[in-house]
């Protein structure tokens, strides 16, 4: 599983442009990494391209951390 | 009304990226017209373009990652990225990058584009049909609208004045120019960053361009000779790419911090043809008018103009209307004018043309010297009775300098620089 948790955050530091040292698991992606509500949407995108996963706006919308990313995707991937 | 002058210069061009290193290759004589490699042409009746040479950046290549990073790069099409980087070349040469407070309320932007991201729609556009839309990026459509250049100039220097647009097909650049100085002399600024940019080249611009039989494709084995204005070969116009971005500022405020003066932005005149799709009107009447208000804004005549951009895209009918309207309009002056098209060297930059070109005009007065009109080996033989620069520049008295844009639609505009006293 921590494979996922690596997935995840190969894909924060390419997207928003941060450096790896700063994508830590309590890292919110508005507050401690500088995205927008645009990159967040983005971001969300590109996790389900990554997991073939489909996140429901509803659940979007509570994916505000890098560890939220995770949780969400070790749920729902089979 | 408030004078305006030119106090800052930036270019990306088919010849290089730099104002100094586009303008030494364009006195050269140098082409920036290659075979396209970049995709496929192998259906497609032209096969050539005056691209954009990239690079690390150096030898005056374009290396998009000194202008924007590369993570807001991945977010808009090209032409934001030709506008970002001959901004920051024109704001950096005007030495206005860290205006006040104050000064920055002051402060405007108005970039044009006359097609805008065509190839980040062509892309989604594929995208959408084949994944459907929840694959369509949110940064799809802030990275294709043409004002987001002028969005996000203002955005990276805090410039908060008027922030416009214009969309003018291949007047574009020249129109965003005269539409900035006008903010200006109205003193709804003091400094505006002005110019056009564009990024069209790829499949689909080609395509519509070639269907629309406007284009050049008789010169596949020698690329560089393909755009030839005047010229009893030509064949159609060569589709260019690139940004000329000018920093524009009221006279007094420009004096008095000691900035360098390009020249004077004296008379602007727009006109419509209302005649044809892409067609001029064949008595040339909508560019003679455009000049005409153009004159009458400066309160010059034609003898004051020492040398003519020509808007001289190399297309069979329209290169012979311009030189009619010209000769009409410049009488007994015409024996004294230089007139040239440096799109025989790069090409046709659409909606960046005549910004692009008032900035070569701009040199032109600098350095008193006017740019060639390269391959112009056989005149036509309606244009006869006004210097054309053949193949080689030439240096003469220019003290003023008229610069011709035309556009589909019919629409047209007209600039006018003076060395400022």
């Amino acid at each position: 599983m921590s494979d996922i948790a690596e997935r995840v955050k190969k894909i924060v530091v390419e997207h928003l442009g941060v450096e790896e040292e700063k994508v830590v698991e309590t890292a919110s992606f508005i507050d401690d990494l500088g995205a927008d509500s645009l990159d967040q949407v983005e971001l969300v995108m590109a996790f389900e391209e990554e997991f073939g996963v489909e996140i429901p706006d509803s659940a979007a919308e509570k994916i505000l951390t890098v560890k939220d990313a995770i949780d969400f995707i070790k749920e729902n991937v089979a | 009304m408030r004078r305006v002058v030119i106090t800052g210069l930036g270019l990306v061009t088919p010849l290089a990226c730099g104002v100094e290193e586009t303008w030494s290759r364009l006195l050269d004589g140098q082409s920036g017209i290659r075979p396209i490699t970049s995709f496929d042409v192998s259906d497609l009746s032209t096969k050539y373009a005056a691209n954009v040479p990239r690079g690390d950046g150096s030898d005056g290549t374009f290396n998009p990652d000194q202008w924007m990073e590369p993570k807001e790069q991945r977010k808009v099409d090209d032409f934001i990225v030709y506008a970002m980087a001959a901004s920051v070349q024109a704001i950096k040469d005007a030495g206005w990058e860290s205006p006040s407070a104050e000064e920055a309320l002051r402060t405007g932007v108005l970039i044009g584009s006359g097609i805008g991201g065509l190839n980040g729609i062509y892309d989604a556009s594929i995208l959408l049909a084949e994944k459907g839309p929840r694959r369509i990026s949110p940064f799809f459509i802030p990275g294709r609208l043409i004002n987001l250049a002028s969005g996000q100039v203002s955005i990276r220097y805090g410039f908060k004045g008027p922030n416009h647009s214009v969309v003018t097909a291949c007047s574009t650049g020249a129109h965003a120019i005269g539409d900035a100085a006008r903010l200006i002399a109205l003193d709804d600024a003091d400094v505006m960053v002005a110019g056009g940019t564009e990024a069209a080249l790829g499949r689909l611009g080609i395509a519509g361009f070639a269907a629309a039989r406007a284009l050049s494709s008789g010169f596949t084995d020698e690329p560089h000779k393909a755009s030839r204005p005047w010229d009893r070969d030509r064949d159609g116009f060569v589709m260019g790419e690139g940004a000329g971005i000018v920093v524009l500022e009221e006279y007094e405020h420009a004096k008095a911090r000691g900035a360098t003066i390009y020249g004077e932005v004296k008379g602007y005149g727009l006109s419509g043809d209302a005649y044809h799709i892409t067609s001029p009107s064949e008595d040339g009447d909508g560019g003679y008018r455009a000049m005409q208000a153009a004159f009458k804004r400066a309160g010059m005549q034609p003898s004051d103009i020492d040398y003519v951009n020509a808007h001289g895209t190399s297309t069979p009918a329209g290169d012979e209307i311009e030189f009619g309207a010209v000769k009409r309009m410049f009488g007994n002056a015409a024996a004294s004018v230089s007139m040239s098209s440096t799109k025989s060297s790069i090409g046709h930059l659409l909606g960046a043309a005549g910004s692009v070109e008032a900035i070569f005009c701009a040199l032109a007065m600098r350095d008193q010297v006017a740019p060639a009109t390269l391959n112009l080996d056989n005149p036509s033989d309606n244009v006869s009775g006004i210097d054309l620069v053949p193949h080689t520049p030439k240096r003469r008295e220019i003290r003023a300098v008229l610069s011709n844009s035309f556009g589909f639609g019919g629409t047209n505009a007209s600039l006018i620089l003076a060395q400022a006293d």
